[in-house]
């Protein structure tokens, strides 16, 4: 698509979409700098005399007449090492760069390539000189940041032979060596190119069923994810969107994280982008923003940029994974991008089919979401990777009949509602555990097992005496949640003394499991992460202590005999403890021992 | 064909092709960019201002604010040349101007060299310093379990006839940031509002003597109401200049929000734009946050944004579209309940749908207090199985309550009382606050306070419990 030289001018202008003509050959896609400034666009319809071009900066002041020049390109995101670390607008400028060139406020029309030019990278080859190869394959890596390996591959779509190959210290921009093509030689670069709008190509879909581990109670032993799958977590304002994907990005298991801000808070931004420096991640101990890459198009940037932002996050993800990394990505919020097509979409007066948003809503929601998944990536040395996909979503009034949430639901494997009422009593992570679902769940739990290993050698043999129970563990969990729902109604009517005692001690249980499970307070510095086996050992000590009760209900023993226990309260607090593991240990000997005193006090002896 | 004149200020030009409610269409000009600025005068002498909605060759399409009754064919129409510009200088302190920007005090016109536009320019998200000074307002409700920061956008959501202005009148009045004698700025706007309503923020800035650093910028019920559009962007630009120029630290009270969105409702409706829900126009969210996001602390400058918004929900309606996309945008909400109102509560603050998303980072130990954060947890948990517990004595009686649920609906009922109710007068400190939540936490076993850390309750709460309520 190199063709220069390619200048017409505007014809109108209103907001950020501009008519212009004057470029006969102008593609659909094609980016288009307008105006004085050169300000950036991208061209989203074509007629006979005229295209339409929407802007990606604020259009105050243009003028028609003003030149609209093409640039052959279509919307690209540079590749290459650099991009960990590093925070960019919706269109991929690095914003510090703009703070040091701009001062505070972000103006338009700022020139800046997304990599650093002048910043050199250690190379080693890896792949030999006279080699033969093709797209996807590892020539060589750079040490990127002290967590992440940066493979150099050949981009997709290119193949020969390599002629020349140096190891030494190189920019993105430098040739570090040269492949000899079918169509002459050409230089071999550390940085590539790809149109955000298009996936990346792979060789094959595999099945995904790995979970990946996130630290979160309620998600990993209720509602879990596997590495290449996709969730979406919708909730009204302050039901926790935010923090929960901020905790996804902090504690999760993959291997690099992309973080998109889309068109929400500057602060919320602003605060990952202090932290995650600060943070260590819990497996190699190195600062969290060294396998960090951020988006930030906040709600006050221009709405344009907004809907490429996703696009252009997710290439990133992609690209990372081609490297053979389990990569995941958060979408902050992906309602604010759907509302940005509607923007467009009202411009151009397309016909709107519900609450204004186009025919093709669904279409992008699918397309977006499928470019998750694990996937044997192109090229050698054989390689697996992965794309993790959590977006937010931000239905109106909290309503989750709408059509974003609608959509993304039937395109997301896991579904995690957020429920004003626990957010009300400041019952955090808002999960409600009645409406949420994963469809991976049975697949997941029997695999729990090897990712443990991340966070202890020692564990995988402690776990292999236990997994098989897991599943029964989160199944009674649930049980006693379900029931407990149902009973509160009937409490509702005729007052909680007014029950059964089996059914007191449901509500009894249930309240544990809730507040010393379920809740799980993010800024804790204990409880923030929780590691599998905590999870797991926490769990046990719950239900277990219900089955014993159980007994002793049965057994006549009064439910004030339980309910007076201090052992109950201590449940409730001892995932902050700073004992740890050791702590619970102990306080599950001790209810045993509890509940064992009142069983011989009561002459119940079976079972307990 | 408009015909061109010539004037010394600009391009000018008599004759428009259609006037179409506020919008007005004129072909035969030149040179004209989109978003400029223009004044409008018709036959009747008056002068509007309009702006620029979209622009082609030799014609264009112009939203006017003012009146469009009087606007004839026969108009001259003025292209200012750029976008809305407002000059600024430390003048502006202990002024009163109108919603456009202009002084109606009777004092001079704002002479400054620089010209700052009204839209302003989104601060760069790294360029941030994140908010974590608490500002002690002295009002229980706000102070404990919902503290407000410097440079938080903090709205409250209100109804018709409830004490939104009091309260924010009363935080006006006894904001500060403990430990700290720095200079400090008030910006009200009034958009939209009632006279009286605008005179009682005036009357209470004088009688705290805050006028002489005040900004006051006035868009009455009965003024045009397009030109609500401006006036909260207006005083936005004042509040910027004089925190990150000047390096004041400046609070913005915005009153009231709801009139601005019913202006801008309006004017897509004439533009026949594609509404979204309840007639709103598709990109209020966006338009929104470039006011709302226009509040924070910025690096390599001094002073800061605080904004408090008003907006009164319609129908009492919270998840009515301007509360739900204000509660989307900004860093909290300040909930206002009619039932707490009816029951004589003030300030009637609901805090369970309420929220303060950076308090978390202004609060603890050496800001607050060590037990800050557990304590307004706990509250929070109480009280809202204490709602529970009200609901069901509603349908079951008190008498059938479990002994639990009975503690719960009493801990209700003193929170109310003791803790959320002061006087409009009453400036609490954050200890006596945390004192009285302590007092309230006696009313329940040491064990049940599950969201308490354990050191905290020795320290503080074994000295509270001989106050014990009941
Ligand atoms: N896991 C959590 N632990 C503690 N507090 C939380 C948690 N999740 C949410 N919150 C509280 O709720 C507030 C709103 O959460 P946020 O994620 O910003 O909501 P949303 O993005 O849905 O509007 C936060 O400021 C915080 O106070
Ligand atoms: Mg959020």
């Amino acid at each position: 698509m190199e063709k220069h030289g390619r200048k017409g001018d505007i014809s109108w202008i209103s907001g950020s979409v501009v008519a212009a003509h004057g470029i006969n050959d102008v593609e659909m896609g094609e980016i288009v700098e307008v105006g004085e400034e050169g300000l950036i666009g991208e061209v989203i319809r074509i007629k006979d005399e005229e295209f339409i071009v929407e802007i990606y900066e604020n259009t105050s002041g243009l003028k028609p007449g003003e030149p609209v020049i093409a640039s052959g390109k279509r919307l690209v995101a540079e590749l290459g090492p650099g991009l960990l670390n590093n925070i960019l607008d919706g269109i991929g400028r690095p914003l510090e760069a703009i703070l040091k060139q701009k001062g505070p406020f972000i103006t338009r029309g700022v020139k800046i390539s997304t990599l650093p030019r002048n910043k050199k990278w250690h190379f080693k080859p890896t792949a030999m000189v006279g080699g033969l190869v093709e797209g996807g394959d590892i020539i060589g890596t750079t040490k990127e940041t002290n967590m992440i390996d940066h493979k150099i591959t050949v981009p997709p779509e290119t193949n020969g032979k390599i002629v020349a190959l140096e190891e030494g210290d190189f920019t993105v921009d430098d040739p570090i060596g040269k492949l000899e093509t079918v169509s002459g030689i050409v230089p071999l670069r550390m940085m590539q190119e790809w149109p955000v709008r298009l996936p990346r190509p792979f060789q094959a879909r595999l099945a995904s069923d790995e979970p990946l581990v996130t630290g979160q109670r309620v998600i990993d032993v209720f509602f879990p994810i596997s590495k290449g799958g996709t969730a979406a977590i919708p909730g009204g304002f302050g039901t926790g969107k935010t923090v929960m994907l901020h905790q996804l990005a902090r504690w999760s298991n993959t291997q690099v994280v992309v973080y998109i801000g889309c068109g929400e808070r500057g602060n919320e931004m602003c605060e990952v982008a202090t932290d995650f420096p600060k943070l260590k991640d819990p497996r190699t101990g190195y600062p969290l923003m060294e396998r960090t890459f951020l988006l930030a198009n906040t709600s006050n940037m221009p709405v344009a940029a907004r809907e490429a932002s996703i696009y252009y996050g997710i290439t990133v993800a992609e690209y990372y994974r081609d490297q053979g990394y389990d990569v995941s990505i958060m979408a902050d919020s992906t309602s604010r991008w759907a509302e940005a097509l509607r923007e467009v979409s009202g411009r151009l007066e397309e016909m709107p089919v519900e609450s204004g948003y186009p025919a093709y809503l669904p279409d992008r929601v699918a397309e977006f979401y499928e470019r998750a998944g694990r996937v044997r990536t192109l090229g050698k040395p054989q390689r697996d990777g992965s794309v993790t996909v959590i977006g937010a979503v931000s239905p109106p009034g909290g309503d989750f009949n709408e059509p974003v949430t609608i959509h993304t639901l039937r395109f997301t494997g896991v579904f995690w509602a957020l429920d004003a009422d626990l957010a009300y009593s400041r019952h955090f992570p808002a999960i409600q555990w009645l409406k949420s679902y994963s469809l991976y769940a049975n697949r997941l739990l029997s695999a729990w097992a090897q990712s443990f290993s991340d966070y202890s050698g020692q564990l995988q043999s402690w776990w292999k005496d236990f997994h098989q129970l897991f599943p029964e563990l989160r199944d009674k969990a649930l049980a006693v949640l379900n029931e407990s729902s149902e009973i509160e109604s009937i409490a509702k009517i005729i007052g909680e003394n007014a029950l059964p005692d089996d059914q007191r001690l449901i509500l009894l249980t249930a309240d544990t499991l809730k507040e010393g499970f379920l809740r799980q307070f993010a800024f804790d510095k204990v409880d923030s992460f929780c590691e599998p086996e905590k999870q797991f050992l926490l769990l046990k000590m719950m239900t277990d202590f219900h089955d014993q009760a159980s007994v002793l209900i049965k057994n006549r023993v009064p439910i004030i005999k339980i309910s007076s226990l201090p052992e109950l309260q201590k449940m409730k607090r001892i995932k902050q403890d700073e004992g740890g593991i050791a702590a619970i240990r102990q306080l599950m000997e001790q209810c045993h021992k509890e509940l064992r005193r009142i069983g011989e006090e009561y002459r119940v002896s079976s079972g307990v | 064909m408009a015909e061109k004149l010539q004037e010394l200020t600009g391009l000018t030009y008599r004759g428009l092709k259609e006037i179409k409610g506020s919008l007005i269409m004129i072909e035969g000009i030149e040179d004209v960019g989109y978003d400029e600025i223009v004044r409008i005068r018709a036959p009747d002498g008056v002068e509007r201002m309009g702006r620029v909605l979209e622009v082609g060759h030799g014609r264009a399409v112009i939203q006017v604010f003012g009146r469009e009754i009087g606007l004839q064919i026969n108009s001259i129409v003025g292209f200012s040349g750029s976008v809305f510009k407002i000059p600024l200088s430390e003048d502006i302190l202990g002024r009163i101007f109108n919603g456009v920007g202009e002084p109606i005090d009777g004092a001079p016109k704002i002479i400054s060299k620089d010209k700052y536009d009204i839209n302003g320019m989104p601060i760069n998200p790294v360029a941030r310093i994140y908010p974590e000074e608490f500002i002690q307002t002295g009002i229980s409700a706000i102070d404990g379990p919902l503290s407000l920061v410097r440079g938080q956008k903090l709205p409250i959501f209100s109804e018709s006839g409830m004490p939104h202005n009091r309260i924010v009148a009363q935080i006006a009045k006894q904001a500060t940031v403990r430990g700290k004698k720095e200079e400090f700025a008030l910006v009200f706007a009034a958009i939209g509002q009632r006279s009286d309503e605008a005179r009682f923020f005036i009357e209470q800035f004088k009688s705290t003597g805050a006028l002489e650093r005040s900004v006051v910028v006035m868009n009455l019920a009965d003024d045009p109401a397009v030109e609500r559009l401006f006036t909260p962007r207006i005083a936005l630009t004042m509040a910027e200049y004089l925190a990150f120029d000047l390096g004041i630290h400046v609070l913005t009270i915005l009153s009231d929000m709801t009139n601005y969105c019913e202006a801008l409702r309006e004017m897509s409706a004439a533009r026949e734009e594609v509404p979204s829900r309840k007639g709103y126009p598709g990109y209020l969210y966006s338009d929104l946050a470039s006011i709302y996001e226009r509040a924070g602390k910025v690096k390599g400058r001094k002073g800061s944004l605080t904004q408090m918004p008003i907006l009164t929900m319609p129908g009492g309606d919270l998840h009515h579209p301007i509360p739900d996309l204000t509660g989307y945008i900004t860093e909290g909400q300040i909930f206002l309940d009619r039932d707490l109102f009816a029951r004589g509560i003030y300030p009637p603050i609901n805090v369970l749908p309420s929220l303060s998303r950076l308090m978390r980072s202004g609060i603890g130990e050496d800001k607050t207090r060590e037990d800050h954060r557990s304590v307004a947890d706990q509250l929070y948990y109480f009280y809202s199985m204490g709602m529970k517990a009200r609901d069901l004595s509603r349908i079951v009686g008190e008498m059938s309550l479990s002994e639990t649920e009975g503690r719960y609906l009493k801990f209700a009922d003193a929170f109310e009382r003791r803790f959320i109710n002061q006087d409009e007068n009453e400036n609490r400190p954050i200890e006596k606050t945390l004192d009285i939540a302590w007092e309230l936490l006696a009313m329940f076993p040491e064990d049940n306070l599950v969201r308490i850390e354990k050191k905290y309750i020795e320290k503080y709460g074994r000295r509270m419990r001989v106050n014990a309520p009941i």
